[in-house]
């Protein structure tokens, strides 16, 4: 099983599911890299309004994937996070670092959009 | 008063994790308990069974409910028989993690939940996470 990675003009736009074993995960991440290496895309886009669970692999993993694609040069926002997993996460004493994040789908679209513009890209 | 488990899951592949979390979810909405403590509940089933699978390559994953007067606590054991913790004050203070960076958990399911206690030694670790909430 892989999560797909949907073309939205500059965009990568994807969504995890609740229900991801930590392979189907790492499978995103390197599938996320190599879809911003092509240079076909300068940013992306990761909806987690249906993971129930953001555990310290998650963390690490989402933290890491923003480092990575950073580097490469793209934007990262991570939209959608449930109330409940942001309260869990603030309890466990963990966070994002460095990651733009959003309320739903349209605001991180809106704010990936943004970015991109200020930096005068154009594709 | 200890019943038997709720849930018994044996953990051997990723897979496993998932569907204890799950579980655990349903048994603490089932319960009657919000969406806050099924996520904290959810996640320390997901950290704890995690830390079986990569340090001991399989677990046990229990889920208890004790009635105690007006409460209930929501008890996970997660057992293993791997090489153990080395130094458990070590595993729990923030901001450790193992060198592949793996196994960070053990410090959030301990700010999660209202006890935690872990019994380790080569071939036996035994960790309890317990949250005791009133019954509604």
């Amino acid at each position: 099983m892989r999560i797909p990675i949907l073309k939205f003009g500059r965009l990568r736009l994807t969504a995890l599911q609740s229900d991801l074993t930590d392979e189907i995960v790492d499978s995103l991440q390197s599938d996320i890299l190599q879809a911003m290496s092509m240079g076909e895309a300068d940013g992306i886009v990761i909806d987690i309004s249906a993971l129930d669970v953001v555990d310290s692999y998650m963390v690490r993993l989402l933290s890491e994937t923003a480092r990575m694609v950073r580097l490469l040069g793209g934007e990262v926002v991570i939209c959608g996070m449930q109330a409940a997993v942001a309260l869990t996460l603030v309890e466990m004493g963990r966070t994002l670092t460095g990651v733009k994040t959003a309320l739903n789908l349209e605001e991180g679209v809106r704010i990936a959009t943004a970015a991109l513009d200020a930096r005068g890209d154009r594709v | 008063m200890r019943h038997s488990a709720a849930i018994a899951i044996d953990i051997k592949e990723q897979a496993d994790i998932v569907r204890a979390r799950q579980a655990g979810r349903e048994l603490v909405r089932s319960e009657g308990l919000g969406p806050a403590d099924q996520t904290r509940f959810a996640t320390v089933i997901s950290e704890l069974t995690r830390n079986a699978l990569i340090y001991a390559g399989a677990g046990t994953c229990e889920v208890y409910l004790e009635r105690k007067g007006a409460s209930t606590d929501y008890v996970v054991v997660v057992s293993d028989v791997g090489p153990g913790i080395p130094d458990i004050n070590l595993a729990l203070s923030p901001g450790y993690s193992s060198g592949n960076g793996l196994g960070a958990g053990l410090p959030g399911v301990k700010r999660l939940m209202d006890h935690l206690s872990i019994e380790s030694r080569p071939g036996a670790t035994r960790i309890v996470a317990s949250m005791s909430r009133r019954r509604l």
